[in-house]
């Protein structure tokens, strides 16, 4: 049986259609989620996918991360569900506490769209296990406050333990703390990025393949449960 | 007749968060020949109208609900008075 992954569509989300193209992609089966629905539906991961999720008011993923779907989340993300927080996805999981840290608008004061290279740090989550270690691959960035900020504290903990999911390979494109571009909660099991997998699974529409490993990942490792 | 009393809630990026738009209007301020302005933080005033009075217990109810939703304390400090 394919693996079921939630998706989770806000108010304002923009890519959930091509996050569960992506998980159609690497062969497992995409579940539609309201965000003001209250149950799972019994899925084996969710996404939460990018977009300007309540207009983004207040703060990014402030409001979000207060859906009456993030009450059924936020138990099963500590039960050890795989999530998964592409932008503004990450924003909300950053909000809710379920990942260290912060995002806050780009160094640059610009909305950086393009490319860039990234590194797999950490390839030890059910969202990275189809990297090599370091490998270094291509995804789209499209953010306007992508900035990784946490406590000196945090970020010394966050490389002491391993937390770090990806780094900017290349200049840091925003001004991210230690160039770091995604990270993951201590257990492994919850995990962030800026950049978006779902834009790099075919060579036509994106910058290449890369961003499947993310979704492919995830599709196994439930698969083999 | 109830009373409605007003709790100002300012919220501030920490001292030592990087404020990009604080940045931006600075730069604002030396083209517009206000070149005394040395340095710009921007942050955001929230007015909260309660059920009154905005006594110790409500303003500890405002403190609550600033360190939930109003500011992020990662990032962010806030400062409550009575309107």
């Amino acid at each position: 049986m394919a693996a079921r992954v939630g998706i989770v569509t806000f108010p304002g989300s923009l890519d959930d259609t091509d996050a569960a193209r992506a998980v159609t992609r690497a062969g497992g089966e995409p579940v539609p989620l309201w965000h003001g629905g209250t149950s799972l539906g019994g899925v084996d991961a969710v996404i939460l996918p990018g977009g300007f999720s309540y207009g983004d008011y207040l703060r990014c993923g402030a409001i979000a991360r207060f859906a009456p779907i993030m009450s059924a989340l936020l138990p099963a993300a500590a039960d050890g569900l795989p999530v998964l927080g592409i932008c503004n996805g990450f924003q909300i999981l950053c909000e809710a506490h379920l990942l260290p840290g912060a995002l806050t608008r780009n160094a640059g004061r610009r909305f950086v769209s393009r490319p860039v290279r990234l590194r797999v740090e950490d390839t030890g989550t059910p969202w990275t296990s189809q990297y090599r270690p370091g490998q270094e691959i291509t995804l789209v960035l499209k953010s306007g406050e992508g900035a990784y900020t946490a406590a000196p504290r945090t970020l010394a903990g966050l490389a002491e333990r391993g937390q770090v999911l990806l780094r900017y390979g290349g200049e840091n494109p925003n001004g991210s703390a230690q160039g770091i571009a995604g990270v993951r909660n201590e257990a492994g099991n919850v995990a962030g990025l800026m950049p978006h997998p779902e834009h790099a699974i075919d060579d036509l529409t994106g910058p290449g393949t890369d961003g499947l490993g993310f979704f492919a990942s995830a599709v196994r490792e439930l698969v083999a449960r | 007749m109830r009373s409605v009393a007003r709790i100002i809630v300012d919220v501030m990026p920490k001292p030592d968060i990087r404020d990009p738009q604080g940045e931006a209007i600075l730069h604002a301020c030396q083209r517009l020949d206000f070149g005394e302005v040395r340095g710009v933080r921007q942050g955001k005033r929230f007015e909260l109208e309660i059920d009154g009075p905005a006594d110790e217990a409500a303003l500890a109810r405002a403190g609550e609900l600033a360190g939930e939703l109003l500011a992020n304390p990662v990032i962010e400090e806030f400062f409550l008075r009575e309107g």
